[in-house]
């Protein structure tokens, strides 16, 4: 196997030091490394990060390859820096059977951009009313760890009980779409001042913090530990907080876009701002700063759900709802959360990293930058800044909030097990 | 004036009241034998209609057809629409036709603002009412008819509608007509009053330039006019209110609360009016109810804001007053 000398990376953002990559595995990590025949990258003050962990992605395979498929989404995550991301079960067909978890298992596989761990769904068809083959996804080749109807909250109590109780049987999680459905008939965007000006149906907060509020007890009551998908409001944070001072067994993920973007963006009636769940005010934008911070919210997830341009091109009511987020989301991050202080390169790789990896169990990821590790790493040059430019994406869609913005931060280059998938921000 | 018409919002304080004097000057149009003028000869305009309305829709047309102006009308049923073509791939094939302006019903809030801002078509848009977001036309000729009952029509020119108190009772949150009056008589100087059910206030409503009320017989004597919202019955379904008589009894205007309103204060409606629900047949057919005038303010104002928006900058109407400026 070939042998790659990173030389004078900032390893986690602290000094400047060499790592040597020797097939699969990081060899060494030091100064004033020298390796023969290894090819050389100057990091030249770039910062190294382990391989990022998405535990939320859409890869829309099979069903929608129109909007992307597992080559066009595990391209997008290496050029965002990804080495796994975990795939939502909302497919058509849904996952919810061993044949589709391992058809999307192998097909990321096959592709080598990066891992892909299916999620299975937790009811059969999403429809919330009867127990998928938890237990035959989990023994598949896939080997599904992490469970979700994402897209759809499972709002049955008993239902969710009882998948609560039923994956400790294999160390299972269940990832929840926090969205009471009645709160939610006909809304499109988060209910206050905002949607009362626009005549939009309002998506009360309300409607994703009673969800928490009900699971985290649920789960504290028959010793669970459960996942709140993209966590979107400061009620939640305070409901996750709550429960974490209790001991009960809670992680929560926040996307990137929560952290930037309110809702004061829908008066445009620009649908590419139309997302599930809803772009909230600023003061829940600085509650999920703050909890992503202090640990309050576990990781930061992507969302990525692509969608082709015509679902986007169109009126806000028809529109459909979701960005994709994987080729962006560490450079929001960094606006939000490093360039502000409220976090360091190493909260960055515990909360993009370390702790998604712990959460769905991906073995070999999210582990330190360290001799004898698996070489899963990611280098990004901090000091860029630059506009986002859609049309360089490697998504199949281009559905993102953050056309000609200015971002700082660009991925150069990924490894997957010591392979690189990015180099010079060109992928291989 | 904007190149479109939106939203009342997007109305100036001089703009508004530019729109209603020429919508004075469009009326006396309605006095004469031939009800018509040449202004907009040779100009088309499309009559985009994806919502049933046949109120509204037949009064752009009079007022399009008054300014001799080719219409078009289209309407969704049994179009390419229901076929499943797009509202982009819609406008822009009627634009393809020569069309100069586009007047759009829409049951999707937003609709018309993203025909006019999304790069699809070059003519002009005005909003004929979008989901529950927006009517402004209907803003427009319900601040006409207060300013022609409450000040008169001649008095009223140059006018706004400064110190007048508007009660505006009904279902606010479901209501475009209520957000396009609420912004344009604020704009106009009106004090504005909302009354309701709290279920049929939107969230968020806190920020809006008015007065919030729960109590309608307490705001009635302060009220110079008082405008009755439609009411639908299924609402009662989705428990924004027990039982039509429920909300008639706390709601409803009939000639005991309508006595208690000063006595120069008028009744106004946007239509369709759901008699024995929010008004009763005494009120709806008393002098003091403004509903069938309102209809043919409309017209006026409909003439007026077309006028405006693709007429250039002729005087629309040759008359002595226009003349003496």
């Amino acid at each position: 196997m070939s042998k790659t000398l990173i030389r004078g990376a900032k390893v986690l953002g602290g000094a400047p030091q060499d790592v040597l990559i020797d097939g699969g595995t990081i060899a060494e990590v030091g100064g004033g490394l020298s390796a023969e025949g290894a090819e050389v990258v100057e990091a030249d003050g770039k910062v190294l990060l382990p391989g990022l962990v998405d535990l939320h992605t859409h890869l829309r395979e099979p069903g929608r390859e129109d909007s992307e498929t597992v080559l066009t989404g595990t391209r997008a995550a290496a050029s965002g820096g990804f080495t796994t991301v975990f795939a939502m079960a909302n497919t058509f067909p849904v996952a919810d059977t061993a044949g589709v978890v391992e058809q999307v298992w192998r097909l990321g596989k096959e592709h080598g951009y990066c891992d892909v761990q299916p999620i299975g769904a937790v009811t059969v068809g999403l429809e919330g009313r009867k127990l998928a083959e938890l237990g035959a996804m989990h023994e598949s080749a896939a080997g599904v760890t992490v469970f979700s109807d994402d897209g759809k909250c499972v709002h049955d109590a008993v239902i969710m009980r009882r998948a609560l109780e039923y994956v400790k049987a294999f160390g299972g999680v269940v990832a929840q779409h926090a969205q009471e459905p009645r709160l939610t008939e006909g809304a499109e965007m988060n209910e206050g001042v905002v949607s009362a000006e626009l005549g939009l149906g309002g998506w009360p907060a309300v409607a994703e913090e009673s969800i928490i509020a009900r699971d985290v007890l649920l789960a504290d009551h028959v010793g669970s530990r459960v996942h709140i998908c993209h966590l979107s409001t400061a009620g939640s944070v305070e409901i996750v907080r709550w429960a974490k001072s209790r001991g009960i067994q809670v992680t929560a993920e926040v996307t990137p876009h929560h952290l930037l973007l309110t809702d004061e963006l829908v008066r445009t009636y620009n649908p590419v701002y139309k997302v599930n769940p809803p772009l909230r005010t600023e003061r829940d934008v600085m509650a999920l700063r703050e909890a992503l911070a202090d640990g309050t919210i576990d990781i930061v997830a992507t969302d990525h759900a692509p969608h082709p341009h015509e679902d986007k091109d169109c009126e806000w009511a028809a529109a459909a709802m979701g960005m994709v987020g994987l080729e962006t989301a560490l450079s929001v991050v960094q606006e939000t959360m490093v360039d502000t202080g409220l976090l360091d390169w190493a909260g960055v790789a515990d909360r993009m990293s370390v702790k998604p990896a712990q959460i769905g169990q991906a073995t070999g990821h999210g582990r330190p930058v360290s001799a004898g590790e698996p070489a899963n790493l990611t280098l990004v040059d901090t000091a860029y800044r630059g506009l986002v430019e859609p049309a360089g994406f490697a998504s199949r869609s281009r559905n993102t909030p953050y056309e000609g913005r200015e971002l700082p931060g660009r991925v150069t280059h990924t490894w997957l097990r010591g392979k690189a998938t990015l180099v010079d921000g060109k992928l291989t | 004036m904007q190149r479109h018409l939106i939203s009342a919002a997007d109305l100036t304080r001089d703009d508004a009241v530019l729109i209603l004097d020429t919508a004075e000057e469009m009326a006396r149009v309605a006095d004469r034998p031939i009800k018509k003028l040449p202004t907009l000869r040779g100009r088309t305009i499309v009559n985009l209609f994806f919502e049933d309305s046949t109120r509204t829709r037949i009064s752009f047309e009079a007022a399009e057809k008054r300014l001799s102006a080719d219409v078009i009308n289209f309407s969704a049923k049994g179009s390419s629409v229901s076929k499943g073509e797009s509202l982009k791939d819609t406008a822009q094939t009627l634009e393809a036709m020569g069309v100069d302006a586009v007047v759009i019903r829409h049951g999707a809030s937003g609709a018309p603002y993203r025909l006019a801002n999304s790069g699809w078509i070059d003519a002009a848009v005005v909003n004929a009412g979008d989901g529950t977001h927006q009517h402004p036309t209907q803003a427009l000729l319900d601040a006409f008819t207060m300013r022609r009952r409450l000040i008169g029509p001649d008095a009223g020119l140059g006018q706004d509608l400064e110190g007048k108190r508007i009660t505006i009772v009904g279902d606010v949150l479901h209501s475009r007509v209520a957000r396009s009056n609420v912004d344009l008589l604020h704009t106009l100087g009106a004090e504005v009053t909302l009354v309701a059910p709290p279920t049929l206030l939107p969230v968020g409503i806190e920020t809006w330039p008015c007065e919030v009320s729960y109590d309608l017989d307490s705001t009635l004597p302060k009220s110079d006019a008082v405008m009755m919202l439609r009411v639908q019955r299924e609402r009662m379904n989705a428990a924004f209110f027990p039982t039509e008589r429920e909300y008639s009894r706390r709601y409803g205007l009939d000639g005991d609360r309508m006595a208690r309103m000063p006595e120069h204060a008028i009744v106004m409606h946007p239509g369709p009016m759901v008699r024995g629900m929010e008004i009763t047949a005494e009120v709806a057919d008393s002098d003091r109810c403004t509903v069938v005038e309102q209809v043919a303010n409309g017209v006026s104002i409909r003439m007026a804001v077309l006028y405006l928006l693709l007429g250039g900058n002729e005087p629309a109407v040759t008359h002595p007053r226009t003349e003496e400026k």
